[in-house]
């Protein structure tokens, strides 16, 4: 008993260890891209239990003061104290009240601090995150994950969807994507996640930000297709004890 | 200014309500070799007296770069301006570290205010006995402010601190007008002018006076002397009357009103210094 109490306070920095281990509730993916006007982001409103559905009406996508949006995968729990924290910042920033804001890119490398800093510490915060806005007429997208890798770029997605969402980005992102086009196009990632990543749910929520200001759509189901000819009879190829 | 029985440390207030101590801090700003400021909406030229102790020896830095879009120019205990050009140095990379952005001038302004009071609020410190023109090029536009020793700060269009600045005020308030529109070249020709105000017939050569801008797509840097003897060649100002095409309002100055919101710093020694 006393050599095991020595191995784990070998890593632990205080008696009562507070690192994540593990995600607990978690999102999957967040996809976001740049278009004409601003950004545009979509996210399932699902948190997973592990293997089970639990949550349906999760919001992962959130505003940040007057010029940004952020998404999350990952740990809820987590992304609700990144929440907490990008509050205050944004509270002290709004309390020079002297005209100066945090605009995305800011808010971008604060988060990139935050997350690094943790992982340094053994004891990350379990998400995946994008980041976008628009300030000064400048457009601004950004990724951070858990241990701190940070980048910028057109489109960006977490989690499933750099396997199965970015491919179809990257054919079909153009710059000066219209809105219509552009939720198209995110529609068309979304579907392909849901067919595929498990732990999507058919309950999503598109997010826009412009220089105007920011909107978050009304949750929504997309339309799915079950009806392929492989589906009616599945197993007239290898009939099998069940 | 005399001695009195409430001069003795900052914590003690004098019947009057005035802290003599800062005061006196103010009065060390105004025996220092002169430093002045003018701005436009797109650059920030700071200019400054160069007084060396000796013939032997070289003269002392009073112009600091603080981060590519801001610097400072002080006047008064120069030890007291080196260690805030540091502080604000600091500040300026942590921002820049955490936000991979320039910390706006306003923001940086208002922390080195902040540290100024509180040595006018504890009976263990004294106050720094340096006065700061600050400028600096942020999102919304060039600034120039001027930080003092009692912790107030302010925005000027132009302005001039240290010992015979008023000669640079009066010349500044003649000419603010037009700052905003000046194009870089011409603000440098304004700061000289100033200087040489301070100089009181004195001539002006580059050993003499330092300067530096900042400017939209100019970080801040400090002219080198050839330059700045150059410019002072080609203005033909060297210890001579200023330009015909200056003409206007020129001489008898003298109108005490026209002080303009921005050009602040009234007669020195009338009311309490804080007021200003």
């Amino acid at each position: 008993m006393v050599s095991s109490q020595n191995e784990s306070s070998l890593l632990s920095s205080e008696g009562d260890s507070q690192r994540t281990q593990y995600p607990y509730v978690t999102g999957t993916s967040v996809i976001g891209i740049k278009y004409k006007d601003g950004i545009l982001m979509a996210a399932d409103m699902g948190g997973s239990y592990g293997s089970t559905i639990r949550y349906k009406s999760v919001e992962r996508l959130k505003q940040v003061g007057k010029h940004s949006l952020i998404g999350a995968s990952g740990e809820i729990s987590d992304f609700q104290e990144i929440l907490r924290y990008l509050d205050e910042l944004i509270l002290h920033d709004n309390m020079w009240d002297d005209g100066n804001s945090l605009g995305p890119k800011e808010v971008h490398n604060y988060l990139t601090r935050v997350m690094y800093n943790r992982r340094n510490k053994f004891d990350p915060l379990w998400n995946s995150l994008i980041l976008g806005g628009v300030k000064n007429g400048k457009k601004y997208l950004g990724s951070v994950s858990m241990i701190g890798v940070h980048f910028e770029d057109d489109h960006v997605a977490t989690g499933f969807g750099n396997h199965l969402a970015l491919p179809i980005l990257r054919e079909e992102w153009r710059e000066d994507l219209t809105f219509e086009e552009g939720v198209k196009l995110l529609e068309k990632c979304m579907r392909n996640l849901l067919y595929r990543d498990r732990s999507a749910v058919n309950k999503l929520q598109i997010a826009k930000i412009t220089e105007e200001g920011l909107t978050i759509s009304q949750p929504y189901s997309l339309k799915t297709f079950w009806n392929f000819a492989a589906f009616q009879n599945p197993t007239v190829g290898a009939e099998g004890s069940w | 200014m005399f001695r009195n029985q409430y001069d003795t440390d900052v914590t003690t207030w004098s019947p009057a309500g005035r802290l003599f101590q800062v005061e006196y801090a103010m009065e060390a700003v105004k025996q220092g070799s002169a430093a002045i400021g003018l701005r436009s909406k797109t650059h920030v030229v700071l200019a400054c007296v160069n007084k060396a102790n000796s013939e032997l020896s070289s003269h002392q830095r009073k112009i600091f770069k603080v981060d590519d879009h801001i610097g400072v120019a002080i006047a008064g205990l120069t030890a007291d301006g080196r260690v805030l050009s540091r502080y604000m140095r600091s500040e300026c990379i942590n921002y820049g570290y955490t936000y991979e952005s320039p910390l706006p001038v306003g923001r940086l302004v208002v922390q080195l205010a902040d540290k100024a009071q509180v040595c006018t609020q504890r009976s263990w410190k004294r106050p720094y006995g340096v006065g700061l023109l600050v400028a600096g090029l942020d999102e919304s536009g060039a600034h120039l402010y001027y930080n003092c020793p009692s912790g107030n700060y302010f925005e000027y269009q132009a302005f001039a601190i240290g010992s015979r600045s008023q000669a640079a005020k009066t010349y500044l308030e003649r000419k603010f007008e037009k700052f905003p529109e000046s194009s870089r070249d011409d603000l440098v020709k304004d700061a000289l002018f100033a200087i040489r105000e301070t100089l009181q017939g004195e001539k002006l050569t580059s050993s003499v006076c330092t300067i530096a801008v900042v400017g939209v797509g100019e970080a801040f840097n400090i002219l080198d002397q050839e330059t700045v003897q150059a410019l002072i060649n080609e203005f033909e100002i060297s210890g001579e009357e200023a330009p015909t095409n200056e003409s206007a309002a020129e001489q008898a100055g003298g109108d005490a009103d026209s002080a303009p919101d921005q050009s602040g710093a009234a007669a020195e020694g009338e009311a309490a210094p804080m007021d200003i």
